[in-house]
Parts: structure tokens; sequence; C-alpha cells
């Protein structure tokens, strides 16, 4: 069993109570889609199986462990057998394609091998090994602000790869992406993960993406599981009723976390 | 007819906060003018301006005898040594403290989104100790290392060490909350250890800040070195005293145009530095 989920609620600092009562379980190996309208949880639902975020009712477990009740090293190490592809790939422009995939295994690394690596990348070989399914290999020794944004997404997959999670966790990872590049590099991750027996879960904004490339979708609205079926059983009345009148909603949900924590970081410069 | 007026063109809501804080700081900055003494009209008067004259018509032409040059060229390395061992002193302690006071790498701030407040409390001794650090100018340690090591660069050394890493530590800390925190963050989601995060995911992206405020933190301390000559630790600052009390107009000058020499090789350094790292 990779994730399992008892009655998981989770409430925001600010009250905005964003999920509740979610019953989930994901064994390995398997490809979960998670679609629903904004502000349904998809992105708090991810950071609390990315341990970005601990549930304030319920239980969640991951990877066999209860990450509420874990501290210091044994979080980390829960943390590094997780990883995060994110929806903008969280690379700094001037650091290089293999040191940044190097990067994916700096939870399992000592601190002087990941020293000693940023001055001479140690496994070239490996990283060169994670690019290559992406068609990257040859981008090795470029710096990553030289990537378009295809490019760094798969780089940020690369990395995740080279990482060796159990768990892969997409947070809308094409989003910013054209929609033929969408395709194709959703199609590679879902490929991937099939192909390595790793439990991919992904939140997806686009309905159509999530039926092609995962055998299972969750359906998310207002914090709650509407439906969690096989890609093939999902129908229209479903999707009518996970969409319904979200054009026509007036009130706009409070920020997932992510993005507020973000946003507090700027005021508290100015002052 | 007034009100619709307003509908129509509203005004800069950000206006008046404006005029008002400018206002604020002309009322503030007037009082240190007057506290000063601040008249400039007392450099243009005919007396003073003769001074200046029969003070600057000693300064040429300067002195490029070739005693006083191996003199110079002495002083000038002991200076730049004073400065940069100083300064390679002062990193030691800067970094790490700096490391330990800046909120970019708490991990605590992965799930809530701000730092937990037990851990700000003990970042805040390593803040006090930064300020300590600073507070008190090189110069007056200065004095005090000549009396307690003797005459000689060694106190200078001591006092930039000092000063410049409670300067160095709290600027570094906060370029190090200033660039993107996500790489770090993702890191550190990723279980990396904290120092890890910070050479894969701050580092890349502050390195050319650093850098630069670094050399030109360098280039203060070639000055303050100087200055700490005046109390006898030895160096350029210690010549220029010596010349200026012996009213040896050509040698001050030369010094002068020496030190032009070194901030202006400091400058080229660090921009070349910066593009290099660009």
């Amino acid at each position: 069993m990779s994730i399992r989920l008892d009655g998981v609620g989770l409430t925001h600092a600010n009250g905005y109570q964003a999920l509740q009562q979610i019953d989930l379980s994901i064994v390995s190996g398997e490809r979960v889609a998670i679609i629903g309208p904004s502000g349904a949880g998809k992105t708090s639902l991810l950071r609390l199986l990315g341990t970005g975020l601990m549930p304030s009712a319920g239980q969640l477990q991951l990877l066999g462990e209860q990450p509420a009740t874990l501290r210091g090293r044994a979080l980390r190490r829960l943390r590094a057998r997780i990883g995060l592809i994110h929806q903008s790939p969280p690379l700094p422009p001037r650091q290089r394609v293999v040191t940044a995939v190097l990067a994916g295994r700096l939870g399992q690394w000592s601190l002087l091998r990941a020293l000693v690596s940023l001055c001479y990348p140690l496994d070239a070989a490996g990283a060169r090994a994670a690019l290559e399914p992406l068609d990257l290999e040859d981008k090795l020794f470029t710096r990553c602000d030289q990537l378009s944004g295809g490019q760094l997404q798969r780089v940020g997959i690369a990395r995740v790869l080279y990482q060796q999670a159990d768990l892969l966790l997409a947070d809308e990872p094409v989003s910013a992406m054209d929609p033929v590049l969408a395709e194709h590099t959703l199609g590679l991750l879902s490929q991937l993960a099939e192909r390595r027996k790793l439990t991919l879960v992904a939140s997806l904004h686009a309905v159509d993406l999530a039926l092609r490339h995962f055998p299972r979708v969750i359906g998310l609205r207002d914090g709650r599981v509407l439906f969690d079926l096989p890609a093939a059983e999902v129908s229209q009345t479903h999707l009518a009723q996970l969409y319904v009148n979200d054009s026509l909603t007036g009130h706009t949900p409070p920020l997932p976390s992510a993005e507020s924590a973000q946003a507090e970081q700027a005021p508290r410069r100015c002052t | 007819m007034h009100l619709s007026r307003a509908k129509a063109d509203p005004r800069d809501p950000a206006a008046l906060p404006r005029l008002l804080l400018t206002v604020l700081a002309i009322v503030l900055l007037w009082p240190g003018l007057v506290l000063t003494e601040f008249k400039p009209a007392t450099l243009v008067e005919s007396r003073n301006l003769d001074v200046f004259a029969r003070f600057l018509a000693g300064f040429w032409p300067p002195d490029l005898s070739s005693d006083f040059l191996r003199l110079l060229g002495r002083a000038t390395l002991e200076t730049l040594a004073m400065a940069t061992a100083g300064l390679a002193l002062a990193l030691l302690l800067a970094v790490p403290l700096s490391l330990l006071c800046s909120r970019a790498l708490s991990v605590s701030a992965l799930l809530t989104g701000r730092p937990a407040w037990l851990a700000d409390m003990l970042r805040y001794p390593a803040r006090l100790l930064l300020i300590l650090l600073r507070s008190i100018p090189e110069i007056v340690w200065a004095l005090l290392f000549v009396r307690a090591v003797g005459l000689g660069p060694t106190a200078g050394v001591l006092a930039i060490a000092i000063t410049y890493s409670g300067m160095l530590g709290k600027v570094y800390a906060e370029i190090y909350e200033s660039v993107d925190q996500r790489p770090a963050r993702a890191l550190l989601q990723a279980g990396s250890s904290r120092l890890a995060a910070f050479c894969y995911g701050i580092l890349p992206t502050a390195a050319q800040e650093l850098t630069s405020y670094t050399l030109y933190r360098w280039e203060c301390a070639v000055r303050a070195s100087v200055i700490m000559g005046f109390v006898g630790a030895g160096g350029l600052g210690q010549m220029i005293d010596l010349s200026i009390r012996m009213f040896a107009g050509g040698e001050v000058v030369t010094i002068l145009l020496t030190f032009l020499l070194l901030v202006l090789a400091a400058d080229q350094l660090s921009s070349l530095l910066r593009r290099r790292l660009a």
C-alpha cells in the first residue's frame, strides 16, 4: 500500500477548509489523476501527500509511515522517497542541468558528497541516464536558463527519476505548456512511471489528458471526493457534476498555501 | 459635482502617503543640518579659500623618488594584506552566523509557510551577535587592539575581522532571503539537509550578489585599514599620517593616487567577477 487516507481533513491557518473527510487508498504502482475545478483542493491534497502539509483531522499513511508522527531525520528520510514535480520547475537559472538533476539525491547523500559534487559532478553518468528517456542527454552541461519551459519541466522530471523516489507527485505538471507539448510530456511521465512501476499521482486541469494517460481518475470538488473511478468509467454526467456551475460561482476560494507562502515573502522583504 | 469628478478620475491612493513621507523626511533631515552647523557659504569665504589654496599648492608635484616609492610599495602591500586577512577572518565568522540567522533555510516554514516562533527565537541570538559585532566602529577596536597586541597590522586585521563579520553576516543573511526561495524549498521538501539545500538551491542564484558585496566590503576594508593606520596599525595610513605631519604634500598626493588605483582595481575586479558569474 503506497498511500492511505482515512477521514482526512485539512483546515488552513486562515480557517479555510480545504479538504474534508477524504478516504482514499492508492496501491503501489498505480497511476492516478486528480481533476476538479479550481479551489477544489487538488493542490492541498498533493501537498498533503508530499508532506508539505499535515492533516488537521484523520489519518494519513504514506509508504508505510505516518508523516504526522515523524520528526527530523525520519521525516527527511520519508521525504527523500517522495518525488515532487512542480508546476514551474524550481531550478536556479544559473545552475547547470547536471547539477540540477544530481540535486535529486541530496536527501540520500552525505553533506560531504553533496559539496564535492557541487564542484565536480560525481555521478554525471547517472544524471545522463536520467535525462536519456526525456531526450535531454545532450543538454547535460547546459545552464538551466538556456532551456525552454518544456525542457525545464523535463529536467524537473529527470531529477525526480534520479531521486529514485517510490512515489511521484505532480502538481499541474503541464499547465504551463501548449497542448502538443503537454500531451507529449504527460505521456512520457505516465509511460516512465508505468515502466518503472512507480506510483504516480498528478493533479490536472485538462480532463482529456487525465482520461487519456491515467488508468484511474479521482474527481475532487469542494474538498471532497466526488468520484473515484477507472478512466473508462468516467462519464459525461460525472464530469458535468464535477464542473457544475463552475463558471457561474461568484465566490473565489482563498489561495492555496503554496502561493500564499510565496506571497507573504514579498511584503516581509519591504519592511 | 465634486463626487462625480472623483469617480471619473480616481486619485492615486498612494499619493497622499508618499507626500506625507516626503514631508516627514524633510522635517527629520532639517534638524540634522542645523545640528551639524552645515553652512556651505563658509566653503567659499575668501579666507578659507586661501587656506585651501596654500594647502593644495604644497601637493604638487607628487613625490616619485625611488626611496619613497619603495616605502610606499611596502606600505601598500601591508594595507592590502591587512584588508584581505581581516576580511578572510571576518568570513569565517560571518558565513556560519548568516546561515544561522537567515530565515531562508527554515524547515518548519515548509509546513506552515512561516518559520516556527521557537526557531525564530533561536535565530535572534545570532542576529544579536551580528549587531554587537558591527555596532562598535573598527577604529575603536583598533585602538583597543593596538594597546593589547602592540603597534602594527595585527591590530588592524583583528579590528576589521570583528566589525566586518557583523556587516557581512547581516547582509549575507538578507541576500539569502531575497533570492527565489522555491529551489531550496523544493530540495528541503525532497529530504535534503539544510546546508545542501542552501548550496544547491540558494547559492547559485545569490552568488553574483554575494561576490559583488564581498568585493565592495574588501574595498571598504582597504579604506578602513588606511584609517586605522592613523592610530598605529601600520600600512598606508601610518604613512599618510607621517607625511601630513611633516607637511610633505608631494608624498600625500602620491599616497592618495595609490588609493585611487587600489579602489579602481577593486572596482574592475568586481565587475569582472560579476560578468563571469552572470
